[in-house]
């Protein structure tokens, strides 16, 4: 599980690569959490071009960044998900509450 | 039930073998021939079985996790996943989407949603202090389907 976070002028990037699930998504959870409340970026997008697994936790991972980044004022995307992925992110009815690109 | 093959692994109740556990179905699975969707459906689900016995059956103590994995006549796959955690006291609520008991792990309560669409058949038994043994089923289609 790797995670790349680039920002600039309050827009940001965090690509990830390797795959989601409940043991990874902690780490993943702290680190997003860590880089929003010291960069208060206003959009952040999440990249899942590089993502290989996803299962559920990925969900609850999207989810509480998306309310996070609405408690500061900002807004969440998420970027690129494989076919695979957008199937459990439709199952979880995500693009209601976060823009997919 | 005619077994053509079948597997079991026994693994500690820890976070890290989610992946472990998908790894050992994918590995088994290679025999069969599965399109890249069913494979990635499959995982899916055994994912999300082994992540409820760590998150919820054994959420107060440690306890083995038993995977097994059958090649069945018709290419059907059967897979069961079981616990001996504190078992679920209400099988049909825990099942409705968005349900969950764990929402400080951020646990979307979407788990056996994701297993009853990503496989074709999903059983679940258990009662308090018991355990808890999620089987399921998916048939493979036929090559060149």
């Amino acid at each position: 599980m790797k995670i790349d976070i680039k920002n600039e002028n309050g827009t940001a990037i965090a690509r990830l690569s390797g795959e989601i699930d409940h043991h990874n998504a902690r780490e993943l959870r702290s680190e997003l959490d860590r880089f929003i409340a010291s960069a208060q970026p206003r959009e952040l997008a999440i990249d899942f071009g590089g993502i290989t697994f996803m299962d559920s936790s990925g969900i609850g991972l999207i989810m509480g960044r998306s309310k996070l980044m609405k408690e500061c004022g900002g807004h969440l995307e998420v970027l690129n998900p494989q076919p695979y992925i957008r199937r459990v992110l439709k199952l979880a009815g995500i693009e209601r509450i976060v823009k997919i690109r | 039930m005619e077994i053509l093959n079948e597997i079991k692994f026994t693994m500690p109740s820890l976070s890290v073998n989610e992946g472990a556990a998908r790894a050992v179905v994918s590995s088994f699975l290679i025999q069969a021939d599965p399109t890249v969707e069913e494979l990635s459906d499959i995982r899916t689900a055994v994912s999300e079985a082994v992540t409820n016995a760590v998150v919820h059956g054994y959420r107060h103590e440690k306890g083995n996790i038993e995977l097994t994995v059958r090649l069945l006549p018709n290419r059907v796959i059967y897979i069961r996943v079981r616990d001996k955690g504190c078992g679920i006291a209400d099988v049909e609520r825990a099942m409705e989407p968005l349900f969950t008991t764990a929402p400080e792990e951020e646990r979307s309560g979407l788990g056996f949603s994701v297993m009853q669409s990503f496989m074709d058949k999903l059983r679940v038994r258990s009662a308090p202090g018991k355990g808890t043994t999620v089987t399921m089923r998916k048939r493979l289609s036929a090559h060149g389907d």
